[in-house]
């Protein structure tokens, strides 16, 4: 990689941490902890089990469950998958309505959609314009065939903090299976499910300096939550997910979640100090709106929208800086951020924003660097936006009629 | 995703606006015409300017870009191809010929596509002038 690049998009990945690259080079080799966890007979079989349950217990310990309460999945899209549709589709009989949020990631969005086909009617809730869904818009939407609300924790492109503690309290009363996405929560807010009144939660092992290609599902067992498999084959977690498991990949979230217990605290302070540098350094840039609240969000994300600049373009001035935008322009759909546009945002605000996303590895200079470069590209792209002129010159934009394509 | 021509044009054009013909003229002028085309609700909005002489030659151009990279690469390949030309030659210019000089991938399109939308409405604007 470039060395020049600077990382600040680590809300989309991050990269794994040294010590759980060395746990999972454990589990690969001949002399290794390559067999099977699910082999019986013999001790490799054994040994990798032994070390699938030290990962499923850090994991655990992390959110305060109980390790068997935690199925290993492929991600959190898999583990929103399992949990949307398999608890839909097993208390089908109780009710057919479903509740989410119109901010939440794809993968509920998608799996919800999947389910309208099968018959079942989804409420999609907008949040207010800090990207929070509140618990009295959830009772408004609730009705008696409501069985599954599927909010998630932290929100992707904002950082917004949904107050799952009190959802999860009037969805218990209710009998309602509280599903919740929490693929941005670990390592950056502490969750206890020991209190939490929260069915199933998602959790990812790349946002967590873990590696791709592994998650889990929390599935409460007090009480009891039940889900229809998706997959299905040789029986693995409990019926819930068949498929051998990789304990290599286990192995590295269980080790990426230890040091997440153990360093939360550290990588927050370091982290909140730099988001507060960023903003000092850049709030100044005139016309900048940040989207959300820093009331209630994780500094871990900053989401500002630059107007009358494309987001797409900033990006490519920005060249040595990796951050994604919400712009039409770097999605395959031509259509701007969904999330922006549910929080009312206008479209252009939604095509002009950028989220800035730091992590355990982002450096003082790298921010004091990244500002400094903002700055100066933002005055660079308004100095060629006929929008800029326009507002400088005292013109509505609102009120041009605009020749469309 | 983008060739090194859109790279290039874009990162000129930011670095050096004035050599590269951003800016404006006066459009109440009776040899400037201006085309503004695009939306901000859509992500893109170019203002080309032509400054026309007696033999119907377009001298000089000025734009203002508000859009993507390849919109704005657009842009700029369009003045190179705009100064020098006759009225009815630019009114031949056609965005399949900015697509393919910037190589521009098939998402990107609407950029040329823009770009000669905004040529013609320069050269209408000019003309209405005339009349």
């Amino acid at each position: 990689m470039k060395s020049n690049l600077v990382y600040f998009d680590y809300a989309s990945t991050t990269p794994v941490d040294q010590r759980v690259a060395e746990k999972m080079h454990e589990c690969l080799l001949l002399d290794g902890n390559f067999g099977n966890p699910a082999s019986r007979s013999h001790e490799f079989g054994w040994k990798a089990d032994e070390a699938v349950e030290k990962a499923r217990l850090h994991v655990a310990n992390l959110v305060k469950a109980d390790s068997r309460e935690i199925v290993w999945t492929s991600g959190a899209t898999e583990s929103d998958n399992l949990a949307i549709k398999g608890a839909a589709r097993f208390y089908k009989d109780r009710g057919n309505h479903i509740i989410t949020s119109k901010i939440e990631h794809k993968a509920v969005l998608d799996p919800c959609r999947q389910l309208e086909r099968e018959g079942f009617e989804i409420t999609y809730l907008d949040p207010d314009e800090n990207g929070v869904v509140s618990l009295e818009n959830i009772k408004k939407h609730v009705k008696d065939t409501t069985i599954l609300i599927s909010i998630m924790h932290i929100n992707n492109e904002l950082g917004a903090v949904n107050d799952i503690e009190e959802i999860g309290k009037f969805t218990r009363e209710n009998n309602i299976i509280f599903h919740v996405d929490a693929a941005q929560s670990t390592g950056k807010l502490p969750i206890d499910l020991s209190k939490l009144d929260v069915d199933l939660m998602s959790f990812s092992g790349h946002k967590t300096y873990g590696p791709k290609g592994i998650g889990a599902l929390y599935v409460s067992r007090k009480p009891r939550v039940r889900l229809e498999a998706l997959i299905h084959g040789g029986g693995h977690e409990r019926g819930f997910r068949s498929g051998t498991l990789p304990t290599h990949q286990i192995v590295g979230m269980g080790e990426a979640f230890r040091i997440a217990a153990d360093e939360m605290d550290k990588d927050n302070k370091k982290i909140a100090k730099l988001a507060d540098l960023f903003w000092k350094e850049v709030s100044g840039i005139e016309e900048i709106y940040l989207n959300g609240s820093f009331k209630n969000k994780i500094p871990n994300i900053t989401n500002i929208s630059f107007a009358y600049i494309e987001g797409e373009s900033l990006i490519m001035a920005l060249k040595d800086v990796a951050v994604s935008s919400g712009s039409a322009c770097t999605s395959a759909s031509l259509e701007p951020s969904y999330v922006l546009r549910a929080l009312g945002r206008a479209d252009e605000l939604a095509h002009s924003s950028i989220r800035f996303s730091f992590g355990r590895f982002t450096t003082e200079k790298e921010v004091k660097m990244v500002a400094e470069t903002t700055k100066r590209v933002v005055h660079q792209l308004r100095e060629l936006s006929p929008l800029w002129d326009m507002f400088k010159d005292g013109v509505d934009l609102e009120k041009v009629e605009w020749v469309t394509h | 995703m983008y060739s090194r021509k859109v790279i290039q044009k874009f990162e000129e054009t930011l670095n050096n606006p004035q050599a590269h013909n951003v800016g404006r003229m006066d459009a109440q002028a009776k040899n400037v015409g201006t085309g503004m085309v695009g939306a901000p609700a859509c992500g893109d909005v170019m203002r080309l300017q032509i400054e026309v002489n007696d033999k119907e030659v377009i001298t000089d151009c000025k734009f203002k870009t508000y859009g993507c990279g390849s919109a704005i690469a657009s842009s700029q390949q369009m003045i190179e191809m705009l100064i020098g030309k006759t009225l009815e030659e630019a009114k031949n210019i056609k965005d399949r010929e900015i697509a393919e000089i910037l190589e521009l991938p098939s998402i990107k399109i609407h950029c040329s596509v823009l770009a000669e939308d905004s040529i013609k409405k320069a050269i209408a604007d000019y003309e209405s002038k005339k009349a």
